[in-house]
């Protein structure tokens, strides 16, 4: 399987304020269909610009970003918006779950506005996703009642919901202990190497990295290592 | 049926924010409930005032003008006469009444027309005397355009029937003559007619200055008064289909009659002004209360929006649009404008009841004062309008959030 579900063609982009800043300098990277790919780098390489500028939240860039072998640069708001909510989900270092609501309702809530099932499904599988993270059991709970941890899978169960091809996780146990570290991995693993999904995480963590299929390196807004051409090639 | 996942966060967001959510209603339902109040009491007054000008005026009257001499008077042969302008007319007589009230009866816009014959009068008994307006007409034809038989306080307009020598008088004369129905009055006019009349009935209208002048006699009687004979009649009086219209119809009946045509609203000119200019001022303050409330409530939204601006960059990142956010927020804003401005025509209408319910002495009774359907209608609307405009300028600047910006921070 080597379709690219992800890809960018000389992406650049720049920051104008508070000086004029080239953040990221001519990226090509593609991700395969069923890679689990993750993205290191010092601190300010411009990983989670890149992130953005993948997950269509970050319009602001000039080149292309392909999801899904389309090509969304320059798609309304509208359209961006539902893109991601059938295609993309997005893990954020720090947890940000809407604190009024319930666990479950918190991971119910994109598969709501997607529409595609009924409540009482999306209710179902929305305990199916807290069960594979280990939280059946605090499902109705407010989920400002839940530790760091907790909320931080509650927030991966969440990105699973709609079941995106593609998930996007920027430091995603950057706040973890071991345990819920080793855990967040291997359900990550299990979603690549058994549903064939697509992920590609941002981590400081070295073992993590290494522990995927593929490290792509940034530094100083550019790829340095890990790119897909070198991956083509190992692979070939 | 499961609500649509907009509603469903709106509704999250009421309730967990029971305090605040009562806080924005009750601002609209102040101010809702004002307005309402303000202008029914501005309106109630209104009708309180127009029912009283109706009471002694038609909407129409016609009559001869007075006409003047020319100050120049230019012969032809070149020598010009000049001379002090002064009235010349010698009579106030309308010709031939019948056909005149007929014609104007012919007019579709025309409800009802009576005519009168007016003169001076002047009531005695013993030394005392005063001057007043001496109307003579059919009582009956009249208590049908005026209601005057509402107005009697003692005796009937019955009795004034072909009733030569009888007379009605206001509240005022009886009171100043020390005189009551079946006693005797000596009325006299500017023409030096000297009667002894019968008082038949006594009315009150509550303005002191018809019920001390104003006395009605049957229309022989006052031509008598006059030294004219049967078809001598000085006005007519008109009511139309609508008064607000007057204006129109005036113009109309103009064309067609060569006397002075002129409305209610000319001759009470004053009354209206001061109607006019206090509910200029109900409108204006009652409108600059809603408006407050209004920013009130845009001020409660924004903060709103402030605080919850981390939830509305989850939201655009999971999927939801600029078009959702604005309905979620606008929805919040609906509910607290459907709830205030319930609340508000609530307590609006308690303080109509309450008001109408005082006594404020006669001749007006209880305060003037009533639910009218439309101030409640245009309440209610101005409610929703006010939370709806005051709730999108903030959720517009929600559906602007760059999620990006957030989660940078
Ligand atoms: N809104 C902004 N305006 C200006 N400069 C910015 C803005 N956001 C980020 N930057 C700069 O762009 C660079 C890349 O930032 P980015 O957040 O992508 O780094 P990162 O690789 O994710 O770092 P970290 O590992 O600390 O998260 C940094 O130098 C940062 O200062
Ligand atoms: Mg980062």
């Amino acid at each position: 399987m080597n379709d690219i579900v992800l890809q960018t063609q000389n992406l650049n982009k720049f920051f104008h304020e508070p000086v004029e800043f080239h953040v990221l300098k001519d990226i090509n990277v593609s991700v395969h269909k069923g890679e689990f790919v993750s993205m290191i780098g010092k601190s300010g390489s411009g990983k989670s610009t890149l992130l953005y500028c993948l997950s269509t939240m970050d319009n602001d860039y000039s080149g292309e970003v392909h999801i899904l072998n389309e090509n969304v640069t320059g798609r309304k708001d509208k359209a961006m918006a539902a893109i991601r909510n059938k295609n993309i989900g997005f893990v954020f270092q720090f947890h940000y779950l809407l604190p009024e609501f319930t666990c479950l309702k918190n991971v119910m809530l994109p598969a709501l506005k997607l529409g595609k099932h009924t409540y009482e499904e999306i209710e179902d599988r929305a305990y199916k996703k807290l069960e594979i993270l280990g939280l059946k059991d605090q499902a109705l709970k407010q989920s400002i009642k839940l530790s760091g941890g907790q909320q931080q899978r509650v927030s991966i169960a969440r990105a699973l919901i709609n079941e995106p091809e593609i998930i996007l996780c920027d430091e995603p146990t950057g706040n973890l202990d071991t345990k819920n570290t080793d855990m967040v991995f291997d359900v990550f693993r299990q979603l690549v190497d058994e549903t064939n999904k697509t992920i590609l995480v941002v981590t400081h963590d070295t073992d993590f990295a290494a522990a995927s299929d593929r490290t792509i390196e940034m530094a100083d807004g550019r790829i340095v290592s890990g790119n897909s051409g070198l991956y083509m090639e190992a692979r070939a | 049926m499961r609500l649509p996942v907009n509603l469903d966060i709106a509704l999250t967001h009421i309730v967990t924010r029971k305090k605040q959510t009562l806080v924005t209603a009750l601002g609209i339902t102040i101010g809702v409930s004002i307005y309402l109040f303000m202008n029914s009491l501005s309106s109630g007054f209104s009708d309180f005032s127009r029912d009283n000008i109706f009471q002694n005026n038609a909407h129409i009257e016609i009559y001869k003008e007075d006409e003047m001499s020319q100050p120049l008077f230019d012969s032809g042969s070149g020598v010009v006469l000049i001379s002090n302008p002064q009235i010349t007319t010698s009579s106030k007589k309308l010709s031939n009444p019948e056909k005149l009230l007929h014609d104007i009866k012919a007019e579709p816009y025309i409800t009802n027309a009576i005519s009168l014959v007016e003169f001076s009068a002047v009531y005695r008994r013993g030394d005392t005397q005063i001057q007043g307006r001496g109307i003579g007409v059919d009582m009956l034809d009249y208590a049908d355009m005026f209601q005057t038989d509402e107005l009697m306080v003692a005796g009937s307009i019955q009795d004034l029937r072909d009733n030569l020598n009888g007379i009605i008088i206001g509240s005022g004369i009886a009171e100043k003559l020390s005189l009551t129905v079946g006693q005797n009055i000596t009325v006299s006019s500017t023409e030096g007619i000297y009667k002894v009349l019968r008082i038949v009935g006594i009315f009150s209208t509550g303005s002191t200055q018809m019920d001390e002048t104003r006395s009605y006699v049957n229309t022989t009687t006052a031509q008598q008064y006059l030294k004219e004979g049967p078809s001598y009649v000085t006005t007519i009086y008109a009511n139309t289909v609508d008064p607000d219209n007057s204006l129109q119809y005036i113009e109309e009946l103009a064309g067609i009659i060569p006397y002075a045509v002129e409305d209610w609203t000319v001759i009470n000119k004053d009354i209206i002004t001061q109607d006019e200019t206090r509910q200029l001022m109900m409108t204006a303050i009652s409108l600059a209360i809603l408006i407050m409330a209004g920013f009130g409530i845009y001020n409660i939204l924004s903060t709103t929006i402030s605080q919850k601006i981390d939830d509305i960059a989850i939201l655009k990142a999971t999927g939801f649009n600029g078009r959702d956010v604005i309905n979620i927020f606008l929805s919040e804003a609906l509910f607290f404008g459907l709830i205030g401005t319930a609340l508000g025509i609530l307590v609006g209408i308690c303080l109509i009841g309450i008001m109408k319910s005082i006594y404020i002495g006669q001749p007006v009774g209880n305060f003037p004062i009533s639910v009218e359907a439309d101030l409640v209608l245009l309440s209610t609307l101005l409610g929703l309008v006010l939370t709806l405009c005051a709730g999108y300028f903030p959720a517009r600047r929600a559906a602007d959030v760059d999620p990006v910006e957030i989660f940078r921070r």
